[in-house]
């Protein structure tokens, strides 16, 4: 038997979803459409396809370890010692990656905390609190509150800065792309990582940009969710890359 | 209770035409572009291939552009033929053309999950053909590794002529495409699972949906190992690293040396150690699950079609379901079986070669079950049915030389003929293509309001039909008997001069299927502005589609979310009024569910 909801008229402005809807008295279904597409339906929408779009990244670097366990098992037959030998020489890290893995596991942190904070603000603004009883107003504001955004921001482009000073520390030492094929790798790996992490640095930019234009707070919230979701994984990512360069050396 | 409904959006309908009709948000104007975008893409992939066949029997004809085609520009016919038909055909129209365009409107979502993402999509993949085209135009011209693109062939510029810059273009482009698929995938696959109406379960899907959600399933997790590797590539040719090219390579009288090796004249190309199978395996990991993107929407347009016109349900639709889904899986794990000649453990390739006969019996399953759905059907023979009826022929008649061809002790004298040519045109090319017919004669009413010529539509389909068999049936006995594919002329090799006859054949049923396309063109387009206006549901189908406007409304179902009762093939229901039962009927039409 249907419930006695009567039709809820929705009203909020969307990104990528759709406008005031009338939505007649939920049933039992699909996943879940059919309810008012609020904020939280979009959000799990936008955490699904962050989900997948993960998993379009993870096949790109499981590809490269593949390659680089291929790779590095590869043997070349050579004449002089009859037998087949591996081109294959270990490097040595440059030490700065410590020191680039600290600042982006701070990172991390500070992109939790900025979801979180965000979050407690949108709980307290008037169209998204449950509750009567949290009017506008009574909740402490921004003004005092820590800038986690901006330090994310700060600290994701301090650790490619730490990047690109290791590569130039190898360049230094006359370790290019070319020279050997785990040099190859370990360039394409932090590069790839990189390039990855930029994309995360951009998406914190964007937030700044929607901020400044006053666009809703949901908006920033549903961008704030889905980038730490993807900071996390970027985190996790090079952890990853940074232990497969140290010990499959 | 609908009476407070008012008309609005996903994104409000835009005014100006370059946000109407060029960089537009709505999934339906970015599935037609997709479409069109093939079927230019299909025209230039179909003229190559006429440059061909031309060759092949005449070679001393002087051709418009080339004159004499030389065997490197042979190559690179080929080459381009294969590439674009694959990636701009093939997956882009029935995936991204029709998904884009069908798939929200028959779960009832009013757009695709990101609109803004699709549109992004769209023009990346855009830009992805744009590139391509422009290795012809490059000095040295287009690439000649084939769409395999295999290393070292590929690896070294001075290999050959389009291996220069022309070869950087041709793998920029694949890359774009790759990330334009996954972008395109992830969007499909959040749609599906989060935008379905109240009462659209899993299992009320209609088949085309499901197909596309696996589709887009495959697109995502394999469209990034073939990026993988494009990037290495592009690295090895252009940064002297050596993940695929291995040292002393004779390259044109120039050795690949390690970095400070000896030399012995000519220029070094400093490569040493590399894995050229190392290029094979990424490839083929996301090569073989690309050959089921491309057909995987066939097989579900073609059992929405046998249902609908056959006015009976599809036969074992769960089985069809499951079937879909083993076919993505084992799709994953068959990958070697393109490289039985790459020196392989017999291990290795016994067990590639169980894996890929395995695919054998949800292949099966399905054509049983379209068959069984056609088994005392009361059928109408229109247009799209008959594509539809083609398109289980044609993928059978490939399918059946895959048993051979995924055993070693068969594959070792047969491959590199054109036997295997024969095989992958019919299962993975004209299949596919009959597949995006049938699509287009069946939606077409609803996509631009007015009916495609059926007298038209029939001569276009029984030429099509007997001139795909008459091309590329014979090819299994010209592999048979031996001759190798990619070679430019045979005029000049003694044991396949019997086989010039029959090459002759071929090539004029091609060049007579080639004509017979242009028909269709013009009835598409005469249909457009001339055609029969359209009823709402011409066909009397049951999905939702059919229940909005011809062409649908911006937002698809005017600002209402439709509801759900039935499942998507309810023909013929006992006791019920029609032959056929909506989707969105109220739940008491009939007994059934």
């Amino acid at each position: 038997m249907a419930t006695t909801l009567s039709p809820v008229v929705v009203d909020e402005p969307k990104i990528g979803g759709r406008g005031p809807t009338v939505v007649p008295p939920p049933r039992d279904g699909g996943w879940g459409d059919g309810r008012p597409d609020d904020h939280r339906d979009r959000l799990r929408r936008y955490r699904i396809g962050m989900f997948f779009a993960l998993a379009a990244v993870v096949m790109l670097f499981v590809s490269f370890t593949s390659a680089y366990i291929v790779r590095q098992g590869v043997g070349t037959w050579s004449d002089a010692s009859a037998r087949y030998v591996t081109d294959w020489q270990p490097i040595t890290l440059p030490p700065i990656l410590w020191i680039n893995t600290i600042i982006l596991l701070a990172s991390s942190f500070t992109v939790a905390m900025a979801r979180r904070a965000l979050a407690r603000k949108l709980k307290a603004s008037p169209r998204h609190g449950a509750s009567p009883v949290t009017a506008p107003g009574l909740i402490a504001d921004n003004q005092r509150s820590i800038p986690w955004l901006g330090i994310t921001f700060v600290l994701g482009a301090g650790f490619l800065v730490g990047q690109l000073l290791a590569w130039g520390q190898m360049r230094h030492l006359g370790i290019f792309v070319g020279t050997n094929p785990s040099s190859s790798f370990f360039y394409v790996l932090t590069g790839t990582h990189g390039i990855h992490l930029l994309g995360g640095i951009l998406a914190l930019a964007y937030v700044g940009v929607t901020s400044l234009l006053r666009k809703p707070l949901v908006t920033r919230f549903l961008v704030v969710d889905v980038t730490a979701l993807y900071w996390h994984f970027m985190d996790f990512l090079w952890i990853y890359i940074f232990a497969l360069l140290h010990f499959a050396r | 209770m609908s009476s407070e409904a008012q008309a609005v959006h996903a994104h409000p309908a835009p005014t100006g035409f370059i946000r109407k009709y060029i960089f537009s948000l709505d999934h339906k104007v970015i599935g037609i572009q997709y479409y069109f975008l093939a079927l230019v893409a299909v025209f230039v992939g179909m003229g190559l291939s006429l440059f061909m066949r031309i060759h092949l029997v005449w070679p001393e004809a002087n051709l418009p552009w080339f004159g004499h085609i030389k065997p490197e520009q042979y190559l690179t016919l080929l080459t381009m033929h294969g590439t674009i038909m694959v990636f701009f055909v093939l997956t882009t129209a029935p995936q991204s053309g029709f998904g884009n365009y069908f798939l929200p409107i028959q779960i009832g979502a009013p757009d695709m999950a990101f609109p803004t993402l699709n549109m992004l999509s769209f023009w990346t993949t855009f830009v992805s053909f744009m590139v391509m085209l422009a290795a012809f135009f490059v000095e040295g011209g287009a690439p000649l590794a084939g769409w395999t693109n295999y290393v070292t062939l590929s690896a070294i510029p001075s290999a050959g002529p389009g291996l220069g810059l022309g070869e950087d273009l041709w793998i920029i482009s694949i890359a774009i495409f790759c990330v334009a698929s996954m972008m395109g995938a992830l969007n499909f696959i959040t749609t599906t699972l989060d935008l379905r109406a109240r009462g659209m379960s899993l299992f009320r899907m209609p088949l085309t949906c499901w197909a596309w959600f696996v589709t887009a399933m495959l697109g995502l997790l394999a469209f990034g190992v073939l990026l993988a590797g494009g990037i290495l590539l592009l690295l090895d040719r252009n940064l002297g690293t050596s993940f695929f090219v291995p040292g002393g390579l004779n390259v044109n009288g120039s050795l690949t040396f390690p970095p400070g090796g000896l030399n012995p004249g000519g220029h070094a190309i400093t490569h040493t150690g590399g894995s050229p199978l190392l290029w094979q395996h990424l490839f083929w990991f996301f090569g073989h699950p690309e050959v089921y993107i491309a057909i995987l929407p066939g097989m579900g347009v073609a059992s929405q079609l046998l249902s609908t016109f056959s006015r009976k349900p599809i036969f074992g639709y769960r089985a069809m379901v499951y079937a879909i889904l083993a076919i993505g899986i084992l799709g994953f794990l068959v990958w070697g079986h393109h490289m039985f000649m790459s020196g392989m453990s017999p291990y290795s390739a016994f067990a590639f070669s169980i894996m890929t006969m395995a695919i054998g019996v949800p292949s099966a399953i399905k054509t049983f079950n379209w068959l069984g759905t056609l088994w005392g059907g009361r059928i109408r023979f229109q247009t799209p049915m008959l594509f539809a009826i083609g398109f289980v022929s044609l993928f059978v008649s490939g399918g059946l030389s895959g048993p051979f061809l995924a055993q070693p002790v068969l594959d070792i004298p047969l491959h590199d003929t054109a036997f295997v040519v024969a095989h992958f045109h019919l299962i993975m090319g004209v299949a596919a293509i009959f597949g995006i017919f049938a699509g287009t004669y069946y939606w077409f009413p609803k996509m631009f309001g007015r009916m495609m010529n059926e007298t038209l539509g029939k001569i276009h389909f029984f030429v099509t039909l007997a001139g795909a068999y008459a091309v590329f049936m014979p090819m299994h006995y010209l592999g048979m008997a031996g001759q190798p594919r990619r070679y430019s002329q045979f005029t000049e090799v003694h044991y396949l001069l019997h086989l010039i006859p029959l090459n002759r054949f071929i090539s004029i049923a091609a060049f007579i299927t080639i004509a017979v396309q242009f028909i269709f063109v013009f009835n598409l387009f005469w249909s457009m502005k001339k055609g029969k206006k359209a009823a709402l549901n011409p066909w009397e189908a049951t999905t939702l589609e059919w229940t909005v406007p011809s062409p649908p409304p911006h937002d698809n179902f005017g600002g209402v979310t439709p509801v759900v009762n039935h499942g998507p093939y309810e023909y013929s229901v006992p006791g019920a009024a029609k032959d056929y039962i909506m989707q969105t009927d109220p739940a008491t039409v009939a007994a059934a569910h």
